[in-house]
Parts: structure tokens; C-alpha cells; sequence
């Protein structure tokens, strides 16, 4: 049986319509590359193995979508009922075309399964000789960093040199969490009891943000954090850093500050150096030089502390740290003391 | 609600409250069901509707943080649970005697019985809202969220208790189909004959015979660890978070298709009528949805590639959720083989339909990019799930409910749903389907986590959000011009025939609406499209005896005792034992007076 010429014409139609909207999609996609937690800019070896899977994954899904909807377009305009038209055909099926499109997902499902094993078997394996060990812990909601070579800890701001491997261990401390910086390596979740493991190189510096991607409670929307890769020499002296005490504080603003610090923060915070040595919220030996503060929700300033001191629930709904209700002196001295601890 | 259902005209028997109440017909109790589901299903919309103002913009303000969680957790279960399994079994309760040429279910009471027992869940469940707060860790309820230290509401037990007695129901309702079509069937209506619809009915009622009972020991043991202090989720005594997800998994995944399999036995059933062609590879579509089934059961483990799941287990997950991908692909292509060479009359049954079949085309696909457990690391709990999903639900379930409602209207009440505002309906929902869920791929792949209830501007998630955000208006508009379709339809009179569309099924052999039972004469079947192959044949149907002596099973309100004392139980569990003690007692009368029922 010949095509009509209206089907023909319909047809192509359909596929140029189809078409269209495929390329619209396709702008769309190319044009989030730099959003700020992009999965389409990988900048490490495992995120990058990832992603040209995902690409392969992407090819194929979206030649069998623009063909199931050009088809299902152009069989609704081809044979819609017309006055006059043919009586509609009796056929109850064909063996042989069953057998050709049961083929067809059997084929898309091979040529996906092959590479994903490969990928898995490549990015899940134990992690190159001499990568760097970080123990990564979620908290309800924080993200808390210990480097066990260096004894350091902090929290919110994890910093890697780049073109070495690093492997982070993945706890929990109460639910559970899930570990996500998408430019650098799929997620992989913080479970209770388990300690999960990730590994990748990060190649390229610069700063990659990150999220909790398991609902955790209240505030799981306000649980972020960043990854700084930056140079051998930045990370050198930047771990140099972060192992020494607290620095003291000068004048008397922060002096009062440290007062108070050592006071009434003592019970969940550590400031090494001091006698404050509590371990249920993020140590603060060296906030003073991270970037952001509540778990990246929030610019590390005078004002954005001062806003945090007066009622961490107010801006974190369900934060565990309590309203301590200090008076607005109480603040302005903290807040001098804790700007102090770069 | 009741009053609502009263307004229903079914026949020319007593309408009265009473009637509904002790009702064991199963097309009034399809009637019930599909009130009921469709009335969840506007407060599900209405908790999204709410989900989605609070996220048109960052920073948004509209609702708090816990509330936010208690509504997204909601509108998971109302919609799943309250809506569209319930919708399911309404066209089940309403269909499959019709369909299968007999008179009712196999246990009329017992259907009964599971309506009512649907409804005690539902309530209780709802009911949560206002008792201390609904549960608020996600309708997964992953453990050690969920347990008594970290939800200290009542909310969760809410959850645990509400569930379990809708999974009763559940399970009551799939034993009370299996039987019926099994052993019910007319003369001739071999198991290979059966409508499509019919077997996408069977294979749903054994995935919840199945996995109903994980999900029931799964709830037990969440309840025992958030009120007897046992310790099965509990990692720092030795019990184990991931435990929670297997059990609620092995359940959770069949359940994906208990949802879709009866949109596409309608879709089934309408594609055909309308393309006025055989369903294309019949036997094939319906081994498909029984692969379909089977496979389900093999994938759960694909919701936890990156629990740290082991390299084996992630292959083989892999490959089985890849595999399911096959019969899916094969319905798709038979489906659209319907359609071709047909003679397509795009009634609003058939835009539906079509509609289904393009964007269940494009959830199936997005399920089979995150079938690869690397590509899952960047999609899994990110808001390309949350459009995979509702490609699948929304696109899928939801088109195929209204295209069943659109076609069996006629059937149900004597009266067409009018065809002019059917389409503003079909085209509010099509287009506002893809204007919500369409954007949500780009918000996650530039990384946009789920189940948060804020953002920030500065991530490339501001635009695609306030899409997402009119787009769910849009569908609200639709869902608001269907009402007024029903309610506009209802005032007319009755003017259908038996078989206004040319079905070839047994249902369009009796009147519209049918009598109480179904028809006067057991019809007698000769080809999987019976009507057809009659009409093709010059076959006439068997005119009625003058006199009918067909002895219907009488009304009983055992079945509404019964469940008003399961959720004495239900509602006891969440306060005092003495109230517990009170329901077992009503339990325990009701099966008494049932037993001991004349049945004449």
C-alpha cells in the first residue's frame, strides 16, 4: 500500500513539529551549564565518567521520545475520521512487528546497562593509592568536616586540592542524610550505622556548591555547603591554618565575646585554644573565615551573624541550637569575637 | 458527601441515605468509590496547589517549614491512596461484573465492607491535620526520621495506623476481584477473551495481594518502635534504617503500577472503540502488563542506588529495571498500532487517551534514564524525579481515569458529559500537565533538591518554579471546568443508549445505567470482541423473559458496623486501649450479625 499524499504531508508535519520542540529543549538544557549546582559541568574524573553515560542515557531517550510522539502526532492527524474516508482495517496484530519493537527497548536497554556497569564498577571501586581521607557527617543540618591526618575539623566549607583523589567517609549522626556536590560526584547517602564511602579528582579549581538531597526534617532545605578546590599551595596553607588554637581575641569588645563564647556556647561548640570543647554543633575555631554561616544559608557578616545569634530558629525553622536570648551588647561582642577567628 | 452521592440517579430503586448505607450493589459502591476518590483528589490538588504557590518564588512565605512537609508528605498519600487507588477500584467495582457478564462480585458484603473500611482509613488519615499535625516525614516514611525521637507528632502514627487499615481494605477488595473474575465469567468468556481492562484488573489485585503484607509488617514494626520501644529501625541498637526502605520498597514499587495498570486497561479499551479497530496484539499487550507485574517485583531496589548500595546489587537492580522497560515498549507500540488504519473519532475519551500514550511515553522514558544507577546519583531525590513521577501519575494515571470517565459516563448515569466543555478540560489539563511537570527536568538537572520548602535565588531555579507554579493553576482550571461539566450533565435527563460509543465489550449490552442486576439475560460470548463479532454475525441478543426472577443478595449494614469497629481500633491505637477494647467488641458483633445474616 502506497502513502497518500496527505499522509505524507502529515507526517512530516509532525516530525518537523517535533523537531521544534526538541530543539527548544535543547537551548533550555545547553543554557543551564552555569547554574550554581548544575549536573551538566562536571569538574571531576568520576563526575565526568558519570556524565558522558548520562549524555549516551540522554541521546537515546530523546530519539525515543521525538519518535513515539512524531508517531503518536502523526497517526492522530493521519487517521482521524473523514467523511468518506476507508473503512478502518480489521488487522488484529502482526508476530512479525512484535518481535521487531520488543527488539528495539531489548537493544536501548544493552546499549545503556554495558556503560552503566562500566561506570559503576570504575566510580564505586576502592579509590586511588594516596587519595586524601575526610570523614564527612551529617547532622540535623549540617555538614561537619574532620580530616583525620590533620586532626582538623569544621563544618559547611570542605577544601580539597585539585588533581589529588580524596575519599570521604560518610556518617551520620542522627537521620538520614544524603552527600551531593553535583559537579564533582553523584550523590551517595549518609546512613546511620553504615559508613558509606565516595572518591573522585577534582579537576579544575573554583568553588562547586552542594546540598543535602535526602529529606532529613524541618530545615533539610537549609542544609547546603561548598566544596573550595583550590591549589596544592592553597590547600597547604590553608590546613596550616586551621590546626593552629584560636587566635586570641583583641580589644575589648571580642574579649567580652570570648567570654560569653566560652560560657555559654561551650556545651556544643569547640574553639580550640579555649576551654570551649563541646561537640554537638560545628567548631568554631576558625568561622570567622568561612565564607557563609547556618549551613550556607547566609553571607559570614557582622549582620548576617548578628541576625543568626538573635534567633537561629527564626531564620532555621527547627534549628537545634536553642534562642539563647542574648541582649543586643551581648551580640555586637560575639559577633566581634567570633569575626575574629579567621 | 452522602448528599452529594444522593443526587446520583442509579435506576429507579429507593435513593434514600439508608439505600447507600447498606448498600451491597457494586455499581453504587463503584459510585461511592469514585465520589470519594475524586473528592481526595481535589484535596490532594488543593495540598499541591499550596506546595506550589509556596515555591513560585524563592524565599517564598506562604506556609512554614513543618507545615510544608506535613503537605508535600500528604499529598503523596491522599493522592496515592486516597485518590487514585480508590479511583481504580471504582471503575473495578463498577466494571468488572459488567464486563464479565454477571450479576455482581463474588461477595457482595464484603465489597461493602471494603468501601467502608476505605473510608474509616482515609478519615483517620485526614484527620491528622487536626489532631497535633499530619506525619511530616514523606510518604516513604524512611526510618530513623520517622521514629519517636526525631517525629515527636503524632503525625506518624497517624501514617502507621491509617495505612494498615487501608491496606485492609485493599486487601479484602483484590481477594473479593481475583475471585470474581476467576470463577464469574460468562458462558464463553475464556481468560483469553477478557477484555484488556479485565486483565490489567487481575494482574493489579495479585501486586497488592502481594505486596500489601510487606508494607503491613513494615508499619507494625514502625509502630511498635515509635510506641513500644522496639528497635527494628534503630541504628545505635543494633537495628538498621535500610531494613525500612527494603520492606517499604518491595511493597512501594509494585505499587507504582497498581496506579498505572488500570489507566491502561482504559486506555485499552477506548483506543480501540474509537480507532473502530481491534486492539492491536492483544495477547501481547496482556502478557506485557503481567511481565510488567512480575518484573515489578524485582526492581525495589532502584528507589536506593545510592543508600551505598553494593556493585552487584546495583547491576542487577539495573539491568531488571531496564528489562521492564521492554513490556512497557511493547504496549506503547500496540497502543499506537491501534491507531493506524483506523477510522479515529476524536471523542474527549479518545484525546484522552491519546494523551496517555505521549506523556506515559515520556515518564516511561525518563524512569529508564535513572535505571542507570551513575545517571541516578545526579537524578534520584531531585526534582527530575518529581517530573518522572507525575509523568507517570499525572500524564499517565490521571489521563486515563478521565478518559474511562469520559467513556463510561454514558454507562454510569444514561447521560453524556458534554463533548464542547470536555475539551476546554482535556486542553487545560494537557496543557497544564506539561507546563508543570515538563520544567521540573530543568530544576533538577541544574540540581534542585526535592522536598525543600525554600530556595534562594541564584541557582537558575527561579524561572522554571514560577512556570511550574502557573502550570499547576492551569490544571486547576481544568479540574474546575470538569466539575462544572458534571454538575451540567447531571441536570439533564437521561438519553443514552446501551451502546452510544460501538463498543464491543459486554457492558454495552445493558441498559444505561444497568438495572440492579446487570442483565436480564446472562449474555453468551463467541469472540474476545463479542459485540462486534454479534453485530458482524447477525446475531440477536436473547430477548428477556417476561417475568425476571433473579434473586439479588439483600442489603446489610453489617459491612458499615463492621468497619465503624475497625476504626474504633484504628483510632484507639492513636489514643487509649480502652477505645481499642470498645472496637474489637463492635469487630467482633458485626462478624456475629454478618454470619448469622438470612441471606433472602
Amino acid at each position: 500500500m502506497r502513502p497518500s499524499a496527505r499522509a505524507l504531508t502529515l507526517s512530516a508535519v509532525s516530525v518537523i513539529v517535533v523537531l521544534i520542540l526538541s530543539a527548544i529543549l535543547w537551548v533550555i538544557f545547553a543554557g543551564s551549564v552555569d547554574h550554581l549546582q548544575t549536573t551538566f559541568n562536571p569538574k571531576s574524573d568520576n563526575a565526568i565518567k558519570i556524565h558522558n553515560l548520562y549524555k549516551l542515557v540522554w541521546i537515546l531517550a530523546g530519539i525515543v521520545m521525538a519518535a513515539v510522539l512524531a508517531i503518536t502526532l502523526a497517526f492522530s492527524l493521519i487517521f482521524r475520521e473523514r467523511p468518506g474516508g476507508k473503512a478502518a482495517s480489521h488487522i488484529h496484530g502482526n508476530p512479525k512487528l512484535e518481535v521487531m519493537w520488543t527488539l528495539i527497548p531489548v537493544i536501548i536497554g544493552i546499549l545503556i546497562v554495558i556503560p552503566s556497569f562500566q561506570v559503576i564498577a570504575d566510580t564505586t571501586g576502592d579509590a586511588p593509592e594516596g587519595a586524601i581521607e575526610i570523614v564527612a557527617t551529617g547532622h540535623q543540618w549540617w555538614f561537619e568536616f574532620e580530616y583525620p591526618a590533620a586532626g582538623l575539623v569544621t563544618a559547611n566549607e570542605l577544601h580539597i586540592p585539585v588533581g589529588r583523589p580524596v575519599e570521604i567517609e560518610l556518617r551520620s549522626v542522627d537521620v538520614i542524610h544524603s552527600f551531593w556536590v553535583p559537579q564533582l560526584a553523584g550523590k551517595v547517602d549518609m546512613v546511620p550505622g553504615h559508613n558509606n564511602r565516595l572518591w573522585f579528582t577534582p579537576n579544575e579549581r573554583g568553588e562547586y556548591y552542594g546540598q543535602c538531597a535526602e529529606f532529613c526534617g524541618t530545615s533539610h532545605a537549609n542544609m547546603r555547603f561548598r566544596v573550595v578546590v583550590e591549589s596544592k599551595e592553597d590547600y597547604i596553607a590553608w590546613v596550616t591554618a586551621q590546626t593552629l588554637d584560636a587566635q586570641p581575641a583583641v580589644g575589648e569588645l571580642a574579649q567580652a565575646g570570648e567570654g560569653i563564647a566560652t560560657t555559654l556556647c561551650a556545651a556544643c561548640h569547640t574553639i580550640q585554644g579555649t576551654s570551649a570543647a563541646g561537640t554537638f554543633g560545628p567548631n568554631l575555631t576558625h568561622v570567622g573565615g568561612r565564607g557563609l554561616i547556618a549551613s550556607g544559608m547566609i553571607d559570614n557578616d557582622a549582620e548576617g551573624l548578628a541576625e543568626w545569634l538573635s534567633d537561629p530558629a527564626a531564620m532555621k525553622p527547627g534549628s537545634k541550637m536553642p534562642n539563647l536570648n542574648l541582649n543586643s551588647e551581648q551580640i555586637e561582642q560575639l559577633v566581634a569575637y567570633l569575626q575574629g577567628l579567621q | 458527601m452522602a448528599t452529594a452521592v444522593g443526587t446520583l440517579p442509579m435506576g429507579h430503586e429507593e435513593n434514600s441515605l439508608w439505600t447507600w448505607l447498606t448498600t451491597v450493589d457494586h455499581k453504587k459502591i463503584g459510585v461511592l468509590y469514585g465520589v470519594s476518590g475524586f473528592i481526595f483528589l481535589l484535596i490532594g490538588g488543593l495540598e499541591a496547589l499550596t506546595i506550589r504557590t509556596q515555591l513560585a518564588v524563592p524565599n517564598g512565605t506562604v506556609v512554614d517549614a513543618d507545615l510544608f512537609n506535613q503537605l508535600f508528605t500528604m499529598h503523596a498519600l491522599t493522592m496515592i491512596f486516597l485518590a487514585v487507588m480508590p479511583l481504580g477500584a471504582s471503575f473495578f467495582n463498577y466494571l468488572v461484573p459488567l464486563m464479565i457478564g454477571a450479576r455482581d462480585v463474588a461477595f457482595p458484603r464484603l465489597n461493602a465492607l471494603s468501601y467502608w473500611v476505605f473510608l474509616s482509613g482515609a478519615l483517620l488519615l485526614t484527620s491528622s491535620f487536626v489532631f497535633g499535625g499530619a506525619p511530616s516525614g514523606g510518604w516513604f516514611g524512611y526510618a530513623p526520621l520517622t521514629s519517636s525521637e526525631y517525629h515527636i507528632s503524632s503525625g506518624m502514627d497517624f501514617y502507621t495506623v491509617g495505612l494498615a487499615i487501608l491496606g485492609t481494605s485493599s486487601l479484602m477488595a483484590s481477594l473479593n476481584f481475583a475471585v470474581t473474575i476467576i470463577n464469574m465469567r460468562a458462558p464463553g468468556l475464556t481468560m483469553m477473551r477478557l477484555p484488556v481492562f479485565i486483565w490489567m484488573t487481575i494482574v493489579v489485585n495479585f501486586l497488592l495481594i502481594l505486596s500489601l503484607p510487606v508494607i503491613t509488617v513494615a508499619l507494625i514494626e514502625l509502630y511498635f518502635d515509635r510506641n513500644f520501644s522496639t528497635t527494628f529501625f534503630s541504628p545505635s541498637v543494633g537495628g538498621d534504617p535500610i531494613l525500612w526502605q527494603h520492606l517499604f520498597w518491595v511493597f512501594g514499587h509494585p505499587e507504582v503500577y497498581v496506579l498505572i495498570l488500570p489507566s491502561m486497561g482504559i486506555v485499552s479499551e477506548v483506543l480501540p472503540v474509537f480507532s473502530r479497530k481491534p486492539l492491536f496484539g492483544y495477547a501481547a499487550v496482556v502478557f506485557a502488563g503481567v511481565a510488567i507485574a512480575v518484573l515489578g517485583f524485582a526492581v525495589w531496589s532502584h528507589h536506593m542506588f545510592t543508600t551505598g548500595l553494593d556493585t552487584v546489587p546495583q547491576m542487577v537492580f539495573s539491568a531488571t529495571t531496564m528489562a521492564i522497560g521492554v513490556p512497557t515498549g511493547i504496549k506503547i507500540f500496540n497502543w499506537l498500532s491501534t491507531m493506524y488504519g483506523g477510522q479515529i473519532r476524536f471523542t474527549v475519551a479518545m484525546y484522552f487517551s491519546v494523551a496517555f500514550i505521549a506523556l506515559f511515553t515520556i515518564g516511561g522514558i525518563s524512569g529508564v534514564m535513572h535505571a542507570s544507577p551513575p545517571v541516578d546519583t545526579q537524578q534520584q531525590d531531585t526534582y527530575f524525579i518529581v517530573a518522572h513521577l507525575h509523568y507517570v501519575l499525572f500524564g499517565g494515571a490521571i489521563m486515563g481515569i478521565f478518559s474511562g470517565i469520559y467513556y463510561w459516563f454514558p454507562k454510569m448515569t444514561g447521560r453524556f458529559l458534554d463533548e464542547g466543555w470536555g475539551k476546554l478540560n482535556f486542553w487545560l489539563l494537557f496543557v497544564g500537565t506539561n507546563l508543570t511537570f515538563f520544567p521540573m527536568h530543568f530544576l533538577g538537572l541544574s540540581g534542585m533538591p526535592r522536598r525543600i520548602y525554600t530556595y534562594d535565588s541564584g541557582f537558575g531555579w527561579d524561572t522554571w518554579n514560577m512556570v511550574a507554579t502557573i502550570g499547576s493553576y492551569t490544571l486547576a482550571a481544568g479540574f474546575l471546568v470538569f466539575i462544572l461539566n458534571f454538575f451540567k450533565t447531571m441536570r439533564q435527563e437521561p438519553s443514552a443508549p446501551n451502546n452510544p460509543w460501538g463498543g464491543s465489550t459486554l457492558e454495552w449490552a445493558t441498559t444505561s445505567p444497568p438495572p440492579e442486576h446487570d442483565f436480564d439475560v446472562i449474555p453468551e460470548v463467541r469472540d474476545r470482541d463479542p459485540l462486534w463479532y454479534d453485530r458482524d454475525h447477525n446475531i440477536e441478543q436473547p430477548a428477556a423473559p417476561e417475568h425476571l426472577h433473579i434473586h439479588m443478595p439483600p442489603p446489610s449494614y453489617f459491612p458499615l458496623v463492621l468497619a465503624m469497629g475497625l476504626a474504633l481500633v484504628g483510632v484507639g491505637a492513636l489514643s487509649h486501649l480502652a477505645i481499642t477494647g470498645l472496637g474489637v467488641a463492635v469487630v467482633v458483633y458485626a462478624i456475629w450479625g454478618w454470619a448469622l445474616e438470612p441471606t433472602d
